[in-house]
């Protein structure tokens, strides 16, 4: 068997989680386990290119890797020898994934460490690295560019992560079925989170920044396959898959971000799409109506139109409305302020806008500013719209978006 | 998201920690002194621990800034700071945090937020929304 460089860390990479598991179940110590799969991971990046691939390839990594893991526990023999003592009664074929109907057995691991990495006693950020590591396999360098942070930072994170798990006592096992849902939410919220920071104008020194957003695409496809039923999974997944799909046409060369209305859609990726519109559409016929689910539903109606004149606005409404029952926050608010401009002109859109003037986590908000200042724009008030551009501008912490405000404002200083 | 910490101080004469200088701190009974640098001291640990801070670095006394100047193609160096106040920039931080609450709880343990001030300043990122 041969494969190239690119083919075998595919192939690594998505063993990692299946080996993981295996030492971790076992072992039961998330910390020495995933130093051990490292080092099994290296040995493989340096043997396979030359050796060939073998014949059962997460076999011969987690036994490399629970060969690690007893070496490492006979060298620490001072302090642990009660660990040492179980590893070494454990002849390693026992630490073997079982072979050939791996399938739905991989899909539940990959689950429980996904739950384990996005453990709520965790913050955000936290979540995000250790699942970018265990479940992702990306290594600690590479999470700390695709954060900009330097590596020892990011290792920090690592590890105080890996030490809140232990110390909260959280086990390598399914959690209670009353609580699966409240997990699962953090999980999903995780994946957006990974995704959303790859979801990026990017250019020039960003090129070497993992691709965050193939990232989460992965992992969410990982959870899905494991609960192909939860209609919130297979509705994040395809809001991933529809947002991604316009990758090509947010951005012109010069990494200015292009504007939905103005992107070129012959430039957006019609598999995409198209597997995002089938998932969602079988879902929304199924499952229990949830926010991923419509957003995903708005992202679809986005998708299908031939040009932005071709929206089908009331349908957006229409799911807006769903979206605010199932999920009242501001920023749903904002979307459908759009969607009422749309639909009933500009006037009853900037009206709603004047509720969320009060609201706290928007009124210093540039979005808030930014649709205010766009459907100022749509109603033909120029003024009132450059003094909303003007503020939005100032109020974004994003440089491209800050580019983009500032080119609409110029745009109407021209007029 | 990231975020710039300026520390600014009034320090009688310069010497890191500068807050263990001031005259209000000095004037502290010696039980709030010590919580004080218990706090700071402990902030600093846990935002490493976190892996939250990024950075964080005393600056020298500005009797050793330089001010640099371009006018016309001519660069000029001048002695001192770019901005004459009675509150020097004293030393700064770059904290990564999740919320724009927790950099200013950051910048709260700041002793010097006591006696000067402590600027928060957020850091543009690259990472863009269509609109």
């Amino acid at each position: 068997m041969t494969a190239g460089d690119d083919d075998i860390e595919d192939l690594l990479r998505r063993l990692t989680p299946q080996v993981l598991a295996a030492l971790v179940r076992h072992h039961g110590n998330p910390e020495t386990a995933e130093d051990a799969v490292q080092e099994a991971l290296l040995a493989a990046a340096t043997h396979w290119p030359a050796d060939g691939v073998p014949g059962n390839p997460a076999g011969w990594l987690i036994r490399v890797a629970s060969r690690k893991l007893t070496d490492r526990l006979r060298s620490e023999r001072a302090g642990r020898r009660r660990e040492e003592r179980i590893a070494e009664r454990t002849p390693p074929d026992e630490l073997l994934a079982p072979p050939a109907d791996t399938g739905p057995r991989d899909a539940d691991e990959s689950l429980i460490m996904l739950l384990l990495c996005c453990h709520p006693s965790l913050s955000p950020s936290s979540q995000v690295a250790l699942t970018l590591r265990a479940v992702g396999g990306l290594t600690t360098a590479e999470i700390a560019r695709a954060f900009l942070v330097p590596e020892t930072t990011m290792a920090q994170r690592l590890s105080r992560a890996r030490r809140s798990i232990k110390a909260g006592g959280a086990r390598f096992e399914m959690p209670p079925e009353d609580e699966l849902p409240g997990r699962l939410q953090v999980v999903l919220h995780v994946l957006y989170l990974i995704f959303n920071e790859g979801y990026t104008a990017t250019s020039g020194p960003d090129l070497h920044r993992p691709d965050l957003t193939g990232e989460a695409i992965r992992l969410t496809r990982v959870l899905h396959r494991a609960l192909p039923g939860d209609g919130e999974i297979t509705g994040l997944l395809a809001l991933m898959l529809l947002i991604d799909a316009r990758r090509a046409a947010r951005t012109r060369p010069d990494g200015g971000l292009v504007p939905l209305a103005e992107q070129d859609r012959s430039r957006w990726n019609a598999e995409s799409i198209r597997e995002g519109v089938e998932l969602i559409s079988g879902s929304l016929a199924r499952a229990r109506l949830g926010p991923y689910q419509l957003q995903a539903a708005i992202a679809a109606v986005h998708s299908e139109a031939a040009s932005a004149e071709h929206t089908d606005w009331p349908q957006i409404l229409e799911l807006y409305r769903l979206l605010e029952d199932v999920d009242d926050n501001p920023v749903v608010t904002l979307g459908k302020a759009v969607a009422v401009a749309m639909v009933q002109g500009p006037e009853d859109g900037l009206q709603m806008l004047e509720r969320l003037d009060a609201d706290d986590r928007l009124s210093r908000h540039h979005r808030l500013h930014a649709v205010r200042a766009h459907l100022l724009e749509m109603a033909g008030d120029l003024g009132a719209a450059r003094s909303s551009y003007w503020l939005a501008a100032r109020l974004t912490t994003s440089l491209p978006e800050h580019r983009y405000l500032e080119e609409r404002l110029a745009r109407l200083n021209g007029c | 998201m990231k975020y710039l910490l300026l520390i600014y101080s009034n320090p009688e004469n310069w010497e890191h920690p500068l807050f263990l200088r001031d005259p209000r701190f000095l004037a502290m009974p010696e039980h709030e002194r010590e919580e004080l640098t218990r706090q700071a001291e402990s902030m600093h640990r846990e935002t490493t621990e976190s892996g939250e801070l990024i950075i964080a670095a005393a600056l020298a006394d500005p009797l050793a800034t330089k001010t640099v100047t371009v006018r016309d193609g001519v660069p000029a160096a001048t002695d001192g700071p770019f901005l004459e106040t009675k509150e020097q920039l004293a030393g700064y931080m770059v904290v990564d945090c999740d919320t724009p609450e927790r950099a200013a709880e950051i910048a709260a343990s700041v002793p010097d937020a006591r006696f000067a001030a402590v600027e928060v300043h957020p850091i543009m990122g690259t990472s863009g929304e269509e609109m």
